[in-house]
């Protein structure tokens, strides 16, 4: 029995109209494009992952035709210039002027922190690309905010295990940058690595506007098992060359930053061999990846990194949660909602969800840098499944302590 | 015993690219009265300048030298087009050095992209030499040699020469150099030219060590202007003595008092400017 021999020709044609009807509105709202505010870095020192991170995103957007669940995507860009100040600036204009819905950035930590309180007070939900400090999902929680990418020490703790479990060292000495990002990803690696049984026996924190690193090199143990060095944008390059011209010899462990993909095309042999941890690898051997690098490499001549994945990896978030909602993203608090339990099974890291504190639970890779067809990559060697921002380490227990910082963990084995 | 060693060598490499880089500022200082704040900025273009000559396969000193040539250009333009017409006003000059930084670092973003790149120096002065028992790298090695030869170099033209003469006149009394007749003009666009140049060598030699990335002209403009401070505006000797000092205070701060590092450079210049402001060798207040 079909639809069309129930009804009469009359009532079917006022059902149509009453459904288009009811729909009416709906397809109205659904009209208006989806408005999406981007705040990333054009100028100044940072602008090399601030321009990595736009072309992930506008790479991931020009792949979805800028439609995102059926709805038109009108992307806003602001540069903030790397300044905290600007970075407010910037994020009242694109939600005050722009009007944007959800916002996607910023890019450092520390602009992170800056309008972390406007947007808990205009409420707009915003999706980090980039920004790694831990309490941003720790022990601020900001009901607005989740993470693209992981915490600074999430890696790290992995780290930790690997170099005490799988490399045997005994002891280590460290040296970061001295600013948050180094502290926090020095002091994951220490924790794990002191818990399974090594020693951090030296720990030297560089300016990050440091003139030369040839200080530090000199004063470092040479009596280690290995160094392991945390450092960002330009100094992971700079502080490795002038390792190797100091002819040491002790193996390095890296932060995910200090050989990323964004600076390792510019680095030379003085790059093998070391061996960090991320929650990335451009050599990641899995469908979503291979076509993300290709069409990585085809757009823009270069591997992606850090801040394309993260950038990428957003957009995916927005797709997977908006999904969820049909498009609706006016309904703030079901957007929301579906944001915080999102799970994407295609983001080219590995299937991502989120924990209840914003932050993903996602593999974590142990990376070392080979030399492939001329070109070097951060090969995978191990992955660690499903690794949280806590670790092993039970949430409540973690939180109760401090954050991770220049003193926290206290370290204990000095010499 | 290696520590010390390998550090006072370090200081010494440290204190040499600080001469190299500081020399011009401080001589522009002296005679022209402004601080130059794009002296950074010539020193980071230099050093991209350098970069792309040498991914051409050019040899590595001739590159030194084609970049100090180049920004030498740039800054003579500079001075024969913007700061002549700002003559007097030092305020406004010392402006539009600050606004001439900005475009540079900007455009360099613009042409070089924001990543930082390795500077590669020569192939026969890699790797490290055993200096007394301690590894040190032999580039820098050459690091303190050339910027030996550079002040010996310097000292000669402005002691020795009637161009130095001039050039001391006019640190030393601008107007009666003008009254018996010294082309002040020329000599400001001369001088301008040769710091300039010295700031895009340095900025070459550099490269091995601090490699080559936006930002390099902010690190590097305090250092330049602590060093002058420190040693005397105009005066090389004060240039010399300055970036040595600077060099170990820098060097050994870190190392010893590494809680310190920000201030520690900055604690002797306050000082010495409490209690000397004109410097150790200067002859007019900074």
């Amino acid at each position: 029995m079909t639809f069309a021999r129930l009804f009469p020709r009359f009532l079917r044609s006022v059902a149509v109209a009453l459904a288009a009807f009811a729909l009416a509105p709906l397809a109205f709202a659904q009209a208006d494009p989806i408005r999406v505010g981007f705040l990333t870095i054009k100028s100044g020192a940072l602008a090399a992952g601030g321009r990595q991170m736009e072309e992930g995103l506008t790479l991931f957007l020009k792949q979805h035709d800028y439609t995102l669940a059926g709805r038109k995507i009108e992307l806003f860009t602001a540069d903030t210039a790397g300044q905290p100040a600007v970075t407010k600036t910037k994020a009242q204009e694109l939600v005050e002027r722009d009007k944007v819905q959800v916002l996607i950035g910023p890019l450092a930590a520390f602009e992170a922190l800056a309008i972390d309180s406007y947007i808990r007070q205009v409420k707009v939900p915003i999706i980090s690309p980039s920004a790694a400090a831990e309490d941003l999902t720790q022990r601020k929680v900001n009901p607005w905010f989740v993470r693209a990418v992981g915490t600074s020490a999430q890696p790290m703790h992995a780290l930790g295990e690997y170099a005490a479990r799988d490399l045997g060292y005994k002891r280590v000495a460290t040296i970061g940058d001295d600013f948050a990002f180094g502290y926090e990803t020095t002091a994951g690696f220490q924790r794990v690595f002191e818990d399974d049984g090594g020693k951090v026996v030296q720990k030297l924190w560089s300016p990050l506007n440091v003139a030369d690193y040839g200080t530090y090199i000199s004063q470092l143990d040479p009596k280690v098992d290995a160094v392991f060095a945390s450092f960002a944008g330009a100094n992971g390059l700079r502080f490795l060359k002038q390792y190797r011209t100091f002819g040491v010899k002790t193996p390095v462990l890296g932060s995910m930053t200090g050989v990323d993909e964004g600076i390792l095309k510019n680095m030379g042999d003085e790059a093998l061999g070391v061996i960090s941890a991320g929650w990335y690898s451009a050599t990641l051997d899995n469908p979503a990846n291979k076509a993300f690098v290709a069409a990585v490499n085809k757009a823009y001549g270069a591997d992606p990194g850090y801040y394309t994945v993260g950038a990428y990896a957003a957009g995916l978030m927005l797709e997977h949660a908006l999904k969820a909602v049909n498009g609706r993203i006016e309904d703030k608090a079901a957007f929301m909602k579906a944001l915080r339990s999102v799970v994407v099974d295609d983001d080219p890291r590995g299937t991502i969800r989120l924990d209840e504190y914003g932050n993903p639970i996602m593999n974590v890779y142990i990376r070392k840098v080979e030399r492939r067809d001329g070109k070097l990559v951060n090969a995978v060697i191990k992955t660690y499944p499903g690794v949280s921002q806590f670790w092993t380490y039970d949430p409540k227990k973690f939180l109760a302590s401090p954050v991770y910082s220049r003193d926290y963990p206290p370290a204990r084995n000095l010499e | 015993m290696a520590f010390w060693i390998t550090q006072s060598l370090n200081s010494l490499a440290l204190g040499g690219l600080l001469f190299i880089l500081s020399a011009g500022f401080s001589l522009i200082f002296g005679l022209m009265r402004i601080a130059n704040l794009s002296h950074g900025a010539y020193f980071m273009l230099g050093a991209y300048v350098g970069l792309t000559l040498l991914r051409t396969g050019m040899n590595f000193w001739l590159a030194v030298l084609l970049a100090g040539v180049a920004i030498a250009i740039f800054g003579g333009l500079i001075e024969r087009f913007v700061l002549r017409r700002l003559a007097g006003q030092t305020l406004s000059q010392v402006l539009a050095t600050l606004g001439i930084a900005f475009v540079i670092a900007d455009s360099c973003l613009w042409i070089w992209g924001g990543d930082p790149m390795p500077l590669s120096g020569p192939a026969s002065l890699r790797g490290a030499v055993r200096v007394m028992g301690a590894l040190f790298p032999l580039y820098r090695l050459a690091v303190i040699a050339l910027a030996l030869a550079a002040f010996v170099a310097l000292w000669l033209l402005v002691e020795k020469t009637r161009m130095g003469a001039m050039i001391r006149a006019g640190v030393d009394d601008l107007d009666m150099a003008r009254g018996v007749g010294i082309p002040v003009r020329s000599l400001f666009t001369a001088v301008f030219c040769l710091g300039a140049a010295l700031a895009g060598m340095g900025g070459v030699i550099a490269g091995p060590i601090l490699s080559v990335y936006p930002g390099l002209d902010a690190d590097m403009l305090p250092l330049a202007l602590v060093v002058v401070i420190l040693g005397g505006v105009g005066s090389l000797v004060g240039a010399g003595v300055g970036s040595v000092v600077i060099g170990f205070i820098y060097t050994f701060g870190q190392a010893l008092l590494p809680d310190l590092a920000y201030v520690i450079l900055f604690l002797p210049m306050v000082l010495v400017l409490a209690a000397r402001p004109r410097g150790l060798f200067g002859r007019i207040a900074a």
